[in-house]
């Protein structure tokens, strides 16, 4: 699954735990209007650790905060690339 | 001088400042106005509760209050009504203040005084009376809050140096200021020559940012867990503050950088503080931690680490727990263990967590046993062990080991542990709030005890 395939598949399952709704999850979606809260993009930060092996977040301690969803995906995305892990498409 | 009241009379006439609510705003200076109805002398010397949804009604009838009513005990906005009756017994309360009717949280016993985020002409002035203890509620192990005694005196004690500030300062505070961390700004705001700008009740963050900005906040705190929040809000460029602050959790080096950058006009401050230590101490050098030479320096505030973790003592703790079944808030030396554990690396300390365990979600308290509890309802769970786990979003989140009945080693039906988490999940949502239900779940085939048996909790 690439990055991207896998960020949203993690968002949907949050908001399906806490029964809530996603808007049509684009690219310029605000992140903090996706459904998730703050603490939901921390649970969302932490799955993907697990999931993907690593949390860009604590990879830096220079980094600009994502806002939209692009955003989130494109700093997963570019972290992806040391970590041997092809953004775009793999297993 | 000891009161709000008298420091607001004595403050020199400068430009117009004002409190700035969601939705009015009330000039700040000499009070010759009230925000009760006139009602201000039914409470002298009486023990009040101040339990008001909207921050500027709660902080107008603060700034009435101090140096009449005896004791003023300032309601979090969040308190669940279940703890009322033993708040309320707790602290003698004679009178509630609101700005509705409790829905019959509050019992019968006590006058109710109406109050709202309006000053209305009074017709008498009343004269300071008496030195008003203040009541801070903190959450403690049980759920039921903790009750912590300060005044006039130990609240204002950090900002001495604070008030030298220029009249152009604008403050705002993603906190509550029924909250120790956001009453610290409204003393700053209210006794300095500035405005203060505060949030709503349920305030969306992008729009308090704007409004903010259209204020023109100069000074502007919160937690780190605020900030990562607000950075993350397209209306972060709303505001341009000289000063941020930041305090309540660990601030790191992440967040601490990207304020850099983003604000870089900006002081960036982050300070160490807890409703039973006061302020602690003010860091501004950029870095996380502080300096280990701080540790057994003399000033106003003294600092220790006794096996780990930090000791504090100053005019800024609290007096006393209140309600005699309480610890004694101080050791011997009258030091207060905040539990907070640190360690020295190099010329610094850096903070690691809580002694207890106890885990802090974007600045809520969440006890591991009661999620543990949660977890252990499953029947196919034998013990399990909640811990922190760092998060860059929320500073730290509920992370679960669990054992498994009938398990040796790590083997296991895959698909049986994807429903087993699951179910653990939908135990947990049912009975616990979304902040205490764990974000991470892993199996594991053992848990380190300690000597009494205990888990063995780390720091």
């Amino acid at each position: 699954m690439s990055v991207k395939a896998t960020v949203i598949s993690e968002i949907q399952r949050i908001a399906e735990e806490e029964t809530k709704s996603l808007p049509p999850l684009t690219d310029d979606l605000v992140l903090l209007d996706s459904g998730l809260d703050s603490f939901g993009i921390a649970i969302l930060v932490a799955r993907l650790e697990e999931t993907l092996g690593f949390d860009p977040f604590t990879e830096t301690d220079d980094m600009a905060y994502p806002v939209t969803l692009g955003d989130f995906i494109r700093f997963y995305e570019h972290a992806a690339e040391p970590h041997g892990i092809d953004s775009r498409q793999s297993g | 001088m000891g009161s709000i009241r008298d420091s607001l009379a004595d403050a020199p006439e400068g430009r117009e400042r004002f409190l700035w609510g969601a939705t009015g705003r009330v000039p700040l200076g000499r009070l010759d106005g009230t925000s009760l109805r006139g009602r201000v002398a039914e409470l002298a010397r009486r023990s009040v509760l101040i339990a008001t949804r909207d921050q500027l009604a709660a902080a107008l009838a603060l700034i009435e209050l101090d140096g009449i009513a005896r004791r003023l005990i300032v309601c979090t906005p969040d308190l669940p009504a279940e703890h009322f009756p033993a708040v309320i017994a707790k602290a003698g309360v004679e009178a509630i203040v609101s700005d509705h009717d409790g829905g019959g949280a509050w019992g019968g016993a006590a006058l109710r005084v109406l109050c709202d985020g309006t000053v209305r002409p009074a017709e008498e002035t009343p004269v300071t009376c008496c030195r008003t203890e203040w009541v801070l509620l903190t959450s403690g192990t049980t759920g039921a809050p903790k009750m912590l005694v300060h005044s006039f005196a130990t609240l204002t004690a950090p900002i001495g140096r604070a008030l030298g500030q220029r009249a152009d300062v604008v403050w705002g505070t993603f906190y509550d200021i029924r909250r120790y961390g956001g009453l610290q700004i409204f003393f700053r705001a209210v006794l300095g020559p500035g405005s203060f700008v505060l949030s709503g009740a349920g305030e969306p963050i992008g729009d308090y940012l704007v409004r903010l900005g259209a204020h023109g906040a100069t000074h502007v705190s919160g937690t780190p867990s605020h900030w990562r929040r607000a950075l993350m809000s397209p209306e972060a460029r709303a505001i341009a503050p000289r000063y941020i602050r930041l305090s309540g959790e660990i601030a790191d080096q992440g967040i601490l950088n990207a304020l850099h950058s983003f604000y870089p006009q900006a002081t960036i401050g982050h300070a160490f503080a807890s409703t039973e230590a006061g302020v602690g101490f003010e860091v501004d050098d950029g870095l996380e931690g502080f300096p280990a030479s701080m540790a057994g320096a003399p000033g106003d505030v003294q600092i220790k680490v006794v096996e780990g973790s930090l000791r504090i003592r100053s005019a800024r703790n609290a007096a006393r727990y209140l309600g005699e079944d309480d610890a004694p808030l101080t050791d011997e030396e009258g030091f207060v263990d905040t539990g907070d554990m640190v360690q020295r690396r190099g010329d610094r300390y850096y903070f690691l967590g809580r002694r207890s365990g106890l885990i802090n979600v974007g600045g809520l308290k969440v006890y591991p046993e009661e999620v543990e509890a949660a977890i252990n309802r499953h029947p196919a769970v034998r013990m399990s062990m909640v811990r922190s786990r760092r998060s860059p979003i929320t500073g730290s989140l509920v992370a679960a080991d669990v054992v498994l009945k009938g398990e040796t080693g790590s083997s296991g039906a895959g698909g049986e542990r994807v429903d087993f988490k699951r179910e653990i999940l939908q135990l947990c949502h049912e009975s616990l709030a979304p902040h205490k239900v764990p974000a991470t779940i892993r199996f594991v085939p053992g848990l380190e005890m300690a000597a009494a048996g205990k888990l063995a909790r780390h720091a």
